[in-house]
């Protein structure tokens, strides 16, 4: 028997709306061969993961935490993604956002004023933009392969991360550990509900700028544009838009939110910079990006989905005892999962039986 | 190769009662084919009608729902390309499937899928190219030969696999009227030697003059079996389009209005290895009247075509002036507000996102000149005017599809064709430059297109038409010019020009164009 793919001659509407369900489907399912080959039962470490982080309201505050970068850094890679701009790099400007807004509070601690957490957050925002203007720049001016150049300026940015806090921002009352001095109070982002939990606004920003996105995807000439671009560069430019100022506008505004959600997450979840502020949410959001069909809508959902897994990882290590890597292999498989049924949508899958296979055989010999 | 002799009178190929379905369209509904030895079979019928649906079944692409197919009298299943070729099928499509960057021996080798050497396919391949009268250089690479070359390639490469029946999709839509007689050579050549030839146009002369036999389809179904020689032009298209096809009516130009689209000494560098260099093009288009540019294709049409649109810039502002004004530095969106309007060859991926619906298809060449009517506050669509204005333009083009507002790539090339057309008049531009009108268009909606256009002219705006399709142009047009390598001829008036006349320019004989120079220096 032979499987074969079979172009459907539209897209199926139904497939479209239920591959992200399939491949969550099918990474469980290969999550669980995974965790019977490592030994352990495989449903009570799927219960850890995915059912215990539920149980608490606490818990669901640090569901909103950890989802609320991801959702911010998800649907700017959204608009990348959609107009054709592979930015692999939201790592990178996540990273430089949470230097950039850090300015204030690490360099001028006695600067105290309601006005500090804002400036804090534009800054964020344009560190996180203009280090996404550099392989942006680097793609209209040289034709540079943007995913290279986006990937490869993450490990400058964790570098310089590094040698900042070591060195010029170590906090000077520090004991010398590798970490600046805890952000006054002024410069701390507020918590949403303290009485119950830890989510800040960070959850908020990430909810309203996905409701933005998905107005402007959805609603405006400019997300015309940036469909038009991604879909058909030809017919684009036919269009009279102009595909180097949408490398520049995907760019700007994925590094812009990135750099957003690493301000938030340093000034929110944090409280100061140390050589690792992010469990590599910017490469969990391309997953996110993707699980969520690259609408703003459905990356909201996906960003709790992921989040998800980063605490069942953290509840799994604790009670079961597995490694807090078996995190990334599920993400991996659920990337993989996802853009394989991606492909049901555009193809069905058709098997031919052997039989049919003979008769096709025999008739060739006449 | 079969030897069986002719006068066994077997037929080759038999179809009974093929059915295919696509969700709830039958694209071919209980077709009966019947293809005898040694004989071409035309396969007439419009856009949509199921031509190409039928092709695909007979060669393996698509496989049928119902029906059955004979060949040589026993029943097979063609489940795909290769067990057609192995039974004997060969196929020359419409749209080349080459590699520019490769010679024409490795084009054929990559075929083939077996592990004979190049030097061997180049030595067969030229044999066979002289012996058919199709001269042929294997080892010229394909991105230098022109069309007509690379079409001898395509016929070649299906030649050396020695099929019984040919299968050719619009062979001569692509060729002078020069390149055309040498392919019929060919075909009448083969068809001496006993191969059948399936043979699909929409050019009833050419079936006239060719075929033994057709078969007409229409809607999906068989309409007739008939032998063309015994028909007119007329009782064919008929038999095509279920009613009568008139020719576009083109009154003389009423009084010759202001040039509204002039071009003075445009010239281009080529943007590839494989594109036309543009030699400073003159050219002035007045209201009132249609001007065709005739040429082989890939002689800097499109080239040309993206100068005047500014999808390229040019150096200078006055290379080109749109109702006076000067718009060699404008980009697309400000020729547009000048009154231009645009249409491309390439109906998908150019003129039209292929994923996207009628509607937003409308927004992409009409949200700058029609900002008012269809963007509001914000940069937000008003999806509603937008609909509404999609829909007119869908009922006056007579558009048909399968949903009220499906993508355009769901639409049939004829279908889609109209509505980019009309997507353009609805403004009603002052000038419209058209690539390609009727390229692959059946014959009702190309008559309607024409039409439209000489209509468009007449109403005063000036209309410049780029097309291979000579027939076409000499309907249209009041004078036309020739392309040939990146070189525009002086515009004949159409009274004067002939057949031959514009053939020889295609052709690249001199005298038009070094009258032209001439007068430019």
């Amino acid at each position: 028997m032979r499987i074969e793919l079979v172009k459907r001659p539209e897209r199926s509407q139904l497939f479209a709306a239920f591959s992200p369900f399939i491949a969550l489907g099918l990474t469980l399912i290969a999550g669980a061969i995974m965790f019977t080959v490592l030994g352990k039962n495989p449903v009570e470490a799927l219960y850890y993961y995915f059912i215990d982080p539920l149980r608490e309201v606490w818990s669901l505050h640090e569901l909103a935490v950890k989802a609320a970068p991801l959702i911010l850094i998800a649907v700017g890679l959204s608009i990348c993604f959609l107009s054709n701009n592979w930015n692999i790099g939201a790592e990178g400007q996540f990273i430089m956002g949470a230097i950039a807004g850090s300015i204030l509070p690490v360099m001028f601690p006695e600067f105290q004023s309601w006005i500090v957490l804002p400036l804090m957050l534009l800054m964020g925002i344009a560190g996180g933009a203009l280090y996404g203007a550099i392989p942006a720049y680097l793609k209209v001016r040289f034709n540079t392969n943007e995913i290279l150049t986006s990937l490869m300026l993450v490990y400058v940015a964790q570098l310089f991360l590094d040698w900042m806090v070591r060195g010029p921002w170590r906090n000077p009352e520090g004991m010398n550990f590798p970490e600046t001095r805890t952000f006054s109070p002024s410069a701390v982002l507020p918590e949403i509900w303290s009485a119950s939990g830890r989510a800040n606004w960070g959850f908020v920003f990430a909810i309203v700028t996905a409701v933005a996105l998905w107005f402007m995807l959805s609603r405006t000439l400019r997300g015309f544009e940036v469909q038009v671009l991604g879909q058909s560069p030809r017919a684009g430019k036919f269009a009279g838009f102009s595909q180097s100022r949408m490398v520049f506008f995907a760019f700007l505004v994925a590094g812009g939110l990135a750099g957003l959600a690493g301000i938030s997450e340093v000034s929110g979840a944090i409280g100061q910079l140390r050589p690792t502020i992010s469990p590599g949410y910017g490469f969990a959001a391309i997953i996110v990006a993707f699980l969520g069909r690259l609408n703003p809508l459905g990356i909201i959902a996906a960003g709790l989905v992921l989040a998800l897994s980063y605490l069942g990882g953290e509840a799994a290590q604790i009670s079961i005892g597995v490694s807090d890597k078996v995190v990334r292999a599920f993400q991996g498989m659920l990337l993989f999962f996802v853009l394989a049924c991606d492909t049901l949508i555009l193809y069905r899958i058709r098997f031919v039986g052997s039989s049919a296979a003979k008769t096709v055989e025999a008739t060739q010999n006449v | 190769m079969d030897t069986t002799p002719l006068a066994n009178g077997r037929n080759l190929l038999e179809v009974r009662g093929l059915t295919k379905i696509f969700g709830t369209l039958k694209a071919c509904d209980q077709v009966d084919l019947t293809i005898a030895k040694g004989e071409i079979h035309a396969l007439l019928g419009e856009n949509g009608a199921g031509k190409s649906t039928l092709v695909k079944m007979l060669f393996g692409s698509l496989e049928p729902n119902a029906g059955e197919i004979q060949w040589n009298g026993q029943p097979v299943r063609i489940t795909s390309p290769g067990v057609a070729k192995k039974l004997g099928i060969g196929m020359v499509f419409q749209h080349f499937s080459l590699f520019e960057a490769l010679t024409a021996a490795e084009n054929i080798a990559l075929s083939l899928a077996d592990d004979t050497p190049i030097s061997t396919i180049a030595a067969k391949a030229r044999a066979l190219s002289y012996s058919y009268g199709l001269p042929l250089d294997p080892e010229s690479l394909v991105g230098d030969l022109s069309v007509g070359e690379r079409q001898r390639i395509e016929i070649i490469r299906c030649l050396l696999q020695t099929p019984d029946l040919i299968i050719l999709d619009e062979p001569t839509s692509v060729l002078t009227p020069q390149e055309a007689d040498k392919l019929f050579e060919t075909l009448e050549r083969l068809r001496a030697e006993g191969k059948s030839i399936l043979y699909i146009s929409h050019r009833l002369d050419e079936v006239r003059r060719l075929c033994d036999s057709a078969t007409i389809m229409r809607h999906g179904k068989v309409v007739g079996h008939c032998n063309p020689r015994l028909e007119t032009p007329s009782s064919l298209a008929r038999m095509m389009v279920g009613t009568e096809v008139k020719n576009a009516e083109r009154t003389t130009a009423a009084v010759r209005g202001e040039e509204l689209l002039s071009i003075c000494g445009m010239s281009r560098k080529p943007a590839g290895p494989f594109s036309m260099p543009l030699k400073n093009i003159r050219l002035n288009v007045a209201g009132g009247e249609v001007i065709g540019i005739a040429g082989v294709a890939g002689n800097g049409q499109g080239e040309l075509f993206e100068a005047i649109s500014g999808e390229a810039l040019q150096d200078s502002a006055d290379a080109i002036r749109i109702r006076g004004k000067s718009a060699g530095r404008m980009g697309i969106s400000a020729r547009r507000l000048l009154g231009a309007a645009f249409v491309p060859e390439e109906r998908l991926g150019h003129g039209a996102a292929p994923r996207m619906r009628l509607s937003d298809n409308l927004l992409l060449s009409r949200h700058t000149t029609d900002g008012k009517a269809f963007v509001g506050m914000a940069g937000m669509v008003k999806s509603g005017a937008v609909q509404k204005a999609a829909q007119r333009i869908i009922e006056v083009m007579d558009v048909r599809k399968s949903a009220p507002d499906p993508e355009a790539a769901a639409l049939s090339g004829g279908n889609l064709q109209k509505f980019i057309i009309g997507r353009e008049l609805d403004r009603n531009p002052s000038v419209m430059v058209v690539n390609q009108p009727t390229w692959g268009v059946d014959a009702g909606a190309a008559a309607r297109i024409r039409q439209a256009l000489i209509e468009l002219a007449r109403n005063g705006s000036a209309v410049l038409v780029i097309s291979q399709d000579l027939d076409e142009l000499f309907e249209i047009s009041d004078s036309i010019a020739v392309m040939h390598n990146g070189d525009l001829s002086k515009p004949i008036p159409i009274a004067e020009a002939t057949l031959e006349r514009i053939g020889l320019l295609m052709g690249g004989a001199e005298p038009g164009h070094l009258d032209h120079a001439k007068e430019v220096a």
